[in-house]
């Protein structure tokens, strides 16, 4: 328990004085994990919308397949990135592995599943009768679903707040795709992994407690738009 | 509805559009000044602090951006092979030969010799483990004392698993194969006697991670294990193990630097190669950690130890 203590002390000790490399690292964290949920709902929320007002065949297949990546482990995306745009890979002349880039692609693949799932059971949620309603009174189709994702905008927005979260929180592909470089691809869970890996786990737990007090702030705020 | 079907894929196919400019706009970051250079390090070096510590030097004084990724030895290469990054510093000898037999390498140019492999700092292997020494290896005199101790291990641990454990990196890195070449020189077939063919061998124990980590499983399990001097010293305040053998020939660890023939920055490595080299580092390198631990946590190149060039 002392370690504990200690480890939250420290992680107060590290935000106050504002620690140059702590804080370069959480910037980090925040920059990679922040770009790739936000391209990754640009992609996931219309294309889930598309997904879920249109009827086709393997539509429920498609759904399991989604729904059984929620379980893809980090490091196997980190794996399949890696294998992806390593040098001696197919798309290795773009030479983005070792850079964030590939680290907010990752992440991006990563979520992709997640944010799909959840946002097709948030539409599924919205009430039939608003959808026949809307399109009674001369609703386009693209006007219908941008009411229906106005409706479900409380559990859409949950859905991104997950897909943060994940992000945020995942080592294994940021470990591969990234190499953990320091000043280039370090952030705060690698950092943590690094850590422990060292023996230092006060160090470790306190860069954890940042990382939830990051991630407190984030939630804060998204949860106000939640509210509105 | 199947009207607005082009409107969303269209607009679904410009935000791919908008994401594949964005991976190729930011993956070309870094091409200005300064020049970045990507090297693959061993977990064992980089726990020492040492390259952290050479980092700011190298970037002033070549105007580069040195981008260091620490890994198994067995990784690092495979980095190098594909090209992922400009430079190794390893410590394999054996697969180093391979890299460079597998035409992975440039030839560097150092003291105005040409060679694929330019070895440039070196330290011991030690053994460590409980001060209680269950195995009693820590008087051990003569010739071939490290194969004397692993036999010692193995026969006291095979009989007495709680009480003798040995750890192993077991991650294909340069502590492994050094340890991998003891267990031979020991007699040792290693899968048949030391893995026991893939059952479980009470007394032996793989982490398949660094250096730090293994060292931190050891002092968990009060175990033996191979270290490299330098992380052991690094380690040592958070640790309960003693070194107990670090004298014998097999136990020499040489670090060396080879250019990536895929790589694509060969002139910085060479900037990289001259650097480890030149006097004045090597200087700091043999007195990097003496003032924290009282004893140098490397030896410079010796041409005696280290071979030529």
């Amino acid at each position: 328990m002392t370690e504990l203590w200690q480890a939250f002390t420290k992680a107060l000790e590290l935000l106050v004085s504002l620690n140059p490399e702590v804080i370069e690292i959480a910037g980090r964290s925040l920059r990679i994990s922040g770009t790739s949920c936000l391209l990754a709902s640009l992609i996931c929320i219309p294309l889930a919308s598309l997904i879920h007002f249109h009827q086709f065949p393997g539509k429920r297949a498609l759904i399991n397949i989604i729904q059984t990546l929620f379980s893809v482990p980090t490091v196997l995306v980190g794996l399949f990135v890696f294998v992806l745009f390593s040098r001696a890979g197919p798309l290795g002349f773009f030479g983005i592995l070792l850079t964030p880039t590939a680290m907010v692609i990752g992440q991006m693949i990563l979520i992709t599943p997640l944010l799909l799932g959840f946002i097709i059971s948030a539409l599924s949620g919205v009430s039939k009768e608003i959808v026949d309603t809307a399109t009674s009174l001369g609703a386009s189709g693209f006007q219908t679903i941008w009411l229906v994702l106005r409706e479900a905008r409380y559990a859409v927005l949950a859905a991104v707040i997950m897909g943060f979260g994940r992000a945020i929180s995942e080592v294994g592909c940021a470990l591969l795709v990234g190499g953990n470089m320091r000043g280039v691809t370090r952030v705060i869970t690698t950092t943590i992994s690094m850590e422990t890996a060292k023996g230092d786990f006060e160090l470790a737990i306190a860069l954890g407690m940042i990382l939830l007090f990051l991630a407190l702030i984030i939630n804060t705020i998204l949860n106000r738009l939640q509210q509105r | 509805m199947k009207g607005n079907w082009p409107k969303i894929a269209l607009a679904v196919l410009g935000i791919a559009v908008i994401v594949l400019v964005l991976v190729m706009v930011l993956g070309r970051g870094g091409q200005t000044e300064p020049e970045v250079l990507k090297v693959a390090t061993t977990t064992s070096l980089y726990d020492t602090g040492l390259w952290d510590y050479l980092e700011d030097i190298f970037e002033d004084r070549c105007n580069a951006d040195l981008q260091i990724t620490a890994k198994g030895t067995g990784a690092a290469l495979e980095l190098g092979m594909n090209g992922d990054v400009d430079a190794v510093t390893v410590h394999d000898p054996d697969r180093e030969a391979a890299f460079i037999a597998g035409n992975y390498s440039l030839n560097a140019t150092v003291n105005n010799t040409s060679a694929a492999r330019v070895t440039w700092a070196y330290n011991y292997f030690i053994i460590v483990g409980p001060e209680s020494d269950p195995a009693g290896i820590g008087n051990l005199t003569g010739s071939g004392v490290p194969e004397e101790a692993f036999q010692k291990i193995q026969i006291e641990g095979k009989a007495d698993p709680d009480t003798v454990r040995f750890v192993s990196r077991g991650d294909e890195s340069g502590t492994h194969g050094k340890e991998k070449v003891i267990w031979a020189a020991s007699g040792y077939n290693y899968t048949a006697d030391i893995l026991g063919n893939g059952t479980a061998q009470g007394w032996y124990f793989s982490t398949g991670q660094g250096m730090g980590a293994t060292l931190t499983t050891a002092n968990q399990l009060l175990a033996y294990t191979l270290t490299d001097k330098g992380t052991f010293l690094a380690y040592q305040g958070s640790l309960d193990l003693v070194p107990l053998v670090d004298t014998g020939d097999d136990l020499i660890n040489i670090y060396s630097v080879i250019i990536c023939k895929n790589g694509t920055k060969p002139e910085m490595a060479q900037n990289l190669v001259t650097f480890l080299r030149s006097p004045d580092i090597q200087a700091l390198v043999a007195g990097f950690g003496v003032p924290q631990y009282g004893q140098p946590l490397f030896y410079p190149w010796d041409p005696g130890i280290c071979g030529l060039p």
